[in-house]
Formats: structure tokens, sequence, C-alpha cells
């Protein structure tokens, strides 16, 4: 029995993803997410903006879902689209499907003009993409996510905004993608997603067999860090202290993991 | 009365006569967020009415989900469809699923910002980067790009999307307080985009809780919450709860239990949506308003 969870590997993952932006807005979606980048303002960058994804910039760190705080600014969801624009932004947006060029999609699944499931839609995808940094958060990795060409392209991988031009690659940067097995990002040959890390009890061919497509994958492939003592006591009694992270990411037993 | 004691028009109408304005074909933006603020009472009066082949363009909610299961929705402008709480809208689903809406033009959220900022500057577009590299841009060929004639600092002439102007006949909008005039308050959190949605309409219609003197609505109401003035604004209908069941903070939060149920009949059969439509939609604003008491009184035993 290990002395941390997978949802709190995950956290520490996704606060690494923020650690090196500065001060910057940290828009993420959904729960782990909000988890890490909380953890992140906490530990690695105090200067981190964040909000409490309706309206307002909060100037502490609530926990999870708490309301009341001090606020620092407001940010309506014009003023968002202003800072997309501006781009000092890193969002973590989630992904229903991630392709091997690192294209994301929230749209839907199957042919666009009858959907065989109808999703969100491409939301601020497209525009996320191009604009200002972009991070993924997949909770449950599986061949049904990485496929080998997403239906929809919604958010932009490297590869094809270098083919839609200057335009769209200057500010292209897909960061990470942070799932309940493993970090990747998409700087393997040929703008392809690419193994950094697999979380502690994964194996590389786990991560292998539940993703829909080759992964570039290193001769020697670290393990994802472990919580440190600190990020453990912020996660456990300050941010998450009623443990919703583990509904994301379902406590995983040695046994299991075998 | 003399010439010098004449204010401004009043523009005070029924929700039927907001309805008797529109005409099969229009092009219908409605305001909001998914389910924040949207003109619930306006929708619902559409619903009721023979209106048809209509062009919905919105940030959709149940207000899109509702038209689009009615079958009054030709064409649906949108980047998203959804009930927050609920990520995705069972009507709205069920609708693309059966491909029931002719034409679908899916917009990156910004895009959609911006196609009506063009048309509330009355130019043919606008250009931006969102879309460049998505399929928006494949599902939408329609939907140019430019060249900018300046270079950049590398000297390379970008290329970016040409998003066009989101015209719109007219324009439904929900807000908390209005005077007789037209000018409107929000007192939520988000003006969300209702300002744009009137400028870029021909018409707009404002439906509030509750009218007010001029005088009030800055009375304990800082100014910068007045976000429509008059003259954006060609008519004004009090709507009590008329959001419903969607946000209208500080006058009320979402009806999450009803949601529920709406989503379940939706998700249901076809009896199950009937009942809900019987029940809830058949009549007019009152008996819905009713029939949400009586809803939500039994929700609570």
């Amino acid at each position: 029995m290990s002395a941390f969870s997978r949802a709190e590997v995950c956290a520490a993952a996704i606060a690494d993803a923020f650690r090196d932006d500065g001060e910057i807005f940290a828009s993420p979606m959904g729960m782990l997410p909000m988890l890490g980048v909380r953890l992140a303002k906490l530990t690695s960058n105090p200067d981190l903006v964040i909000s409490d994804s309706e309206s307002l910039f909060l100037a502490g760190v609530p926990p999870l879902f708490a309301k009341g705080d001090v606020v620092e600014g407001w940010i309506p969801f014009p003023k968002v689209f202003d800072v997309v624009a501006h781009g000092k932004r890193h969002v973590m947006m989630g992904a229903t499907q991630v392709d091997r060029h690192g294209n994301q999609n929230i749209s839907a699944i199957g042919d666009f003009a009858q959907p065989t499931r109808q999703l969100l839609g491409v939301r601020g995808a497209p525009g996320n993409t191009v604009n200002n940094r972009t991070s993924y958060w997949v909770p449950k990795h599986s061949p049904r996510v990485f496929v080998e060409q997403v239906d929809i392209v919604s958010g932009v991988g490297p590869r094809n905004a270098k083919a839609a031009g200057a335009g769209a690659s200057k500010y292209n940067d897909i960061h990470r993608i942070v799932t309940n097995l493993a970090v990747l990002d998409v700087k393997g040959a040929g703008d392809t997603v690419r193994l950094l890390s697999v979380h502690p009890g994964v194996t590389v061919a786990e991560v292998r067999e539940a993703t829909g497509f080759a992964l570039e994958v290193d001769a020697d492939v670290p393990e994802t860090r472990s919580p440190t003592t600190e990020e453990l006591t912020l996660i456990r009694e300050v941010i998450d202290p009623r443990t919703l992270r583990d509904r994301e990411v379902k406590p995983v037993s040695p046994e299991a993991t075998s | 009365m003399t010439s010098t004691s004449r204010g401004p028009r009043d523009k005070r109408m029924t929700i039927d006569e907001v309805v008797a304005q529109l005409r099969d074909g229009m092009t219908i933006g409605i305001g909001g967020w998914g389910p924040r603020r949207k003109p619930m009472a306006m929708v619902r009066a559409i619903l009721r009415s023979d209106l048809t082949d209509l062009t919905i363009v919105s940030y959709g909610g149940a207000d899109v989900g509702l038209l689009v299961r009615a079958g009054k929705v030709r064409k649906l402008v949108y980047a998203f469809v959804s009930l927050d709480t609920v990520p995705l809208e069972p009507n709205f689903q069920r609708a693309r699923q059966g491909k029931e809406i002719a034409e679908v033009v899916e917009l990156d959220e910004g895009m959609f910002q911006t196609g009506l900022r063009a048309a509330a500057q009355r130019l043919p577009f606008l250009p931006m980067r969102a879309g460049l590299g998505s399929d928006v841009l494949v599902n939408n060929p329609d939907i140019r790009t430019v060249t900018s004639p300046y270079a950049d600092a590398d000297g390379v002439h970008e290329e970016l999307v040409a998003v066009p102007a989101l015209h719109l006949d007219v324009a439904l909008v929900h807000l908390n307080r209005a005077d007789r005039h037209g000018n409107a308050t929000y007192l939520g959190p988000d003006p969300y985009f209702d300002d744009l949605f009137c400028m870029a309409a021909d018409q707009a219609y404002v439906s509030v809780e509750q009218v007010i003197d001029t005088a009030g609505l800055t009375v304990d109401t800082p100014v910068q919450r007045l976000l429509l003035s008059r003259m954006m604004v060609s008519g004004v209908v009090e709507t009590p709860n008329g959001a419903h069941f969607t946000t209208c903070t500080p006058d009320y939060e979402r009806d999450e239990k009803f949601q529920k149920a709406y989503v379940a009949a939706a998700s249901g059969s076809d009896e199950e949506w009937d009942a809900f439509e019987q029940r809830f939609l058949a009549g007019d604003e009152d008996a819905y308003q009713a029939a949400v008491q009586a809803f939500a009184q039994e929700e609570e035993k």
C-alpha cells in the first residue's frame, strides 16, 4: 500500500505542467485540473492567476467548489476571450479523443453531418490551441480516447497548426497530456505524441496497450515523480479535504495493477 | 402635456406582441450562455407559435434543445450546447444524431463572438486565429481565410480566418431590470454577450424580471451594470422568473431539480417527452409558471 493515491500523483503532475508558466491565467476544466492548478499556486508557482470558474479572479486558494474568498479581478466570458487572444493563459481541457498528432476532439463522434454521438461542440478548443498554451487531462487512458485520428479536430495539434501556416502555428503550444496512467507531450518525431513518464505502479507496456496508436517511447522512460509530503498535506487538508479526487481517478490497489 | 415634458417612448409589450414581430425563416439570436440567463419565457412563446424554418444563433442550452425538439429550427449556429451540470443537452443530441437540423454551423466560441462583433460594427468579417487548422473550417467551407496585408516581425504575411458577420434579424435577451424605454441592467456575475447580440440585430427584445423607473436602475447599482441602452432595444417585456430554469443571479439560481426532470423527459421515450410537454409547455407563460410551482411543491414533499 503506497503512501499516496493515483489521483494525488495526477494532481502533482498537473501542477508540474503549470510550474514554469509565470504570471498567467491558469484555466483548468474539470476537477483534477482544478486541484492540480491550485496545488501549483500553493507550491511551485504562486504567481498563477486563478478563477472561480465563473467570473472572478481569486486572490486566495480556496478548497474545490468552496465559495467566498478574496477577489482580485473580474473575468466574465467576454474578457476570457480577450485573454485567449492576448495569450497570457494556459488552459487544461478535457478530451474525448486525442490522436497521434495531438489533435483533440470534444465536438462529436462519427461523421459531422450525422454523428453517432453528439458531444459538446468544439467550444473554445480551436481558438485556445492557436492562441495560448493548452494541455489536456484524460482521466481514463484508453484506446477509445487515444485514437489514430480524431473524428472532428476541435483542438489543433502542432502538425495541423504548421500546415495551416504561421497564423496558426505561431502561438500553438500543446504542452502536456496528463492521464491516469502517464504524462505525455506532442514533441515526438513528426509532431507526434510522446511518452514522458509513467505513474508509479504503471508499466510502459500498459500505457502502450491503452493507446490506440504507435506511441513514441524513449528507451528509458522515467517514473512520474511522487507527490511530496507538503503537497499531500495541501491536497488532503487544504484543497480537497472531501477527497473528491478519488471519484475521478479511483484508488488503485497494488494487486490490481500487476 | 407639453412637448417639453415628453420622454422617450414606452416600449413595454407583451410576450405575444414580441412573437407577433417574428416571421418564418428569420435569423434569431438568443442571449445568455448555456444554462445561464436565457430568455426562456420568449423561447417558450416561440414554441407555442406557428413559427418555423428559423435560424437560431446561440451559445446554446435548453433554449436550443427545446426549439430543435419542437422542429422550429432549420439552421443552427452554435459553439456548444450544454446544461453545465448535465454536460450534454439531450434534445440537441437527439436532433443531431437523427439529422433533424437541416443546416448546422458549429463555430469556436471566440469566432461566434467575433461574428457578432463584425455584425455589430456593420463589417463583412473580422480576422482572427481561431478556426485555423481545425475542422471548423472543414465543416464550414463557406468560411474563408484572408491574408494579412502587413508583414509580421519575420516578414510573413499571416493567413487568418475571415470570420463572417453573424447578422441577426432579431435578438432576444433576458436581463434583471429595465426601464420602460429599454435601458437595462444585469445584476449577476457576467454580462455574457447580450449587448453584442442586440447590436448585431435589426430588432432587439429584452425581457426582464422587473420593469422599474429609470432612476431606480442606478439607485443602488453601479452605472457600469447598465449593459443595454434604449437605442439598442425595440421592446421590453416584464417576465418574472422568465429565465427559468436557467440562472438569473441574483434573482434566482438554476432550478436543478427541474433541469433534471427536463433531461429525464428529453432522454426518455416519446411518451415521457409528450407528458413533460403536456404538463409544462402546453399552456401560456402563466400556466408554465403555475406548473413549475406545483412541481417545486411536489419535490419538497
